[in-house]
């Protein structure tokens, strides 16, 4: 890797390098859990990223008066605060995402990526870096939901940009039979490790790390 | 008592927090490598999401429904769980240290668990009663310390066995729990509530 500047490498950080997903292992239940459709897997990376935005944003433009007793409760709390704000938002300009997400919306508050680079990055770094820093690991968060979303719809479903029958595009034709594990939560799981396993071998061959 | 017994039996085996709905997966995947940790993290669980539904489903029928106040549903029951689980690690450190060390990081990680924070918002969702609710919390909870018990069980043999090095670790842990999904997937339809 060429020297870059620490702003660029805190925005870039998060996408490959130190993808949340296929590296850290972080956020696995939202990203097995709404994952069978593109549309649902990418709505949910978005949302996420701006629950993970603002919160590295205030919790770095207050990381000098949180007291560090109490950091993870108040981590938490402004956490939650955003993730409501979103869940109001879904659910009044996007019913049908909101829906389909379900319970995994106000989920986002326990998800493991945004608690912990609130406290290893927003807590200790000034309020640029931390923006870059949310911004970069919010684009690998849904880069990988993506992957995996495209995966699970195409050989789950034969189609992308369902589950809307008017939207939705199918790719082969009226002979097709989709392969219904990858549509079931079983499939998720095995295509989840298959990708970690393509992604250890890239790694691997690239010398990357 | 019909409607308790399928509860039981629909969060148990048919809908498996872990292996069909996919709370708790971190857990999962993290601490099911030993046996001992496994089965420590599942009463750790089971203990906190019973009493965290409890106390949630309380709060949310007798103070936040009445006083209009549901928009601050998540921003509660995160906090009683956080409160919770510190409260688990406090006793726990002082009745059983070897297994408070065994536990370690995934034991503040249970504020993060999924599983926890879902049991108390699909108690509120699906409108159960609070003896439903109670007992809804406690066999999800038995759903999850079963998949993770399986795992570790699988896990501990899984070490020795040959494998491309490509797919050690998660990888391998993943396609694991896929197939164990798989199993699960013939309760699927058996009983809806």
């Amino acid at each position: 890797m060429k020297a870059t500047s620490p702003y660029m490498q805190d925005l870039t950080r998060g996408i490959i390098k130190e993808n949340p997903v296929f590296i850290a292992l972080l956020g696995m239940c939202p990203t097995l859990g709404v994952t069978a459709f593109i549309v649902n897997g990418v709505g949910m990376g978005l949302a996420a990223t701006a629950v993970l935005i603002a919160s590295n944003l205030v919790i770095s433009l207050l990381r000098n008066f949180i007291p560090p007793q109490v950091r993870i409760p108040c981590f938490i709390v402004i956490i939650a605060t955003f993730v409501t704000i979103i869940e109001m938002v879904l659910q009044a300009f996007q019913p049908v995402l909101y829906e389909a997400l379900g319970v995994f919306v106000p989920l986002i508050v326990v998800n493991c990526i945004i608690l912990g680079r609130a406290e290893a990055f927003a807590s200790k770094r000034p309020v640029i870096r931390s923006l870059l820093d949310g911004i970069g690991m919010g684009i690998g968060f849904t880069l990988a939901l993506f992957i995996l979303a495209a995966v699970r719809e195409i050989l789950g479903h034969g189609t992308i940009l369902g589950p809307d029958p008017d939207s939705a595009i199918h790719l082969f034709g009226a002979n097709f039979e989709p392969m219904a594990l990858f549509a079931q939560p079983a499939g998720a799981f095995i295509a989840l490790g298959l990708l970690l396993a393509i992604v250890n071998l890239l790694f691997k061959r690239f010398n990357i790390n | 008592m019909e409607k308790l017994l399928s509860i039981i039996f629909i969060y148990i085996f048919v809908e498996n927090f872990v292996l069909q709905r996919f709370f708790g997966i971190c857990p999962f995947l993290g601490v099911s490598r030993k046996m001992e940790t496994a089965i420590g993290m599942s009463m750790a669980v089971v203990f906190v999401m019973t009493i965290a539904t409890l106390v949630t489903w309380l709060l949310y029928n007798f103070i936040l429904v009445p006083f209009n106040l549901t928009y601050l549903q998540i921003v509660t029951f995160i906090l009683v769980i956080a409160s919770l689980v510190q409260l688990v690690e406090i006793v726990l450190r002082k009745i059983s240290p070897t297994l408070y060390q065994g536990l370690g990081i995934f034991l503040p990680l249970i504020t993060t668990n999924c599983a926890v924070m879902a049991v108390a918002l699909l108690a509120v969702r699906q409108e159960f009663s609070l003896l439903e609710a109670v007992v809804f919390a406690i066999a999800a909870s038995i759903g999850f310390s079963l998949a993770l018990i399986i795992m570790a069980g699988i896990r501990e043999r899984l070490e020795l066995a040959k494998m491309p090095d490509v797919l050690q670790g998660s990888a391998v842990t993943l396609v694991t729990a896929g197939i164990l999904s798989l199993a699960f997937l013939g309760f699927k339809g058996m009983l809806t509530l």
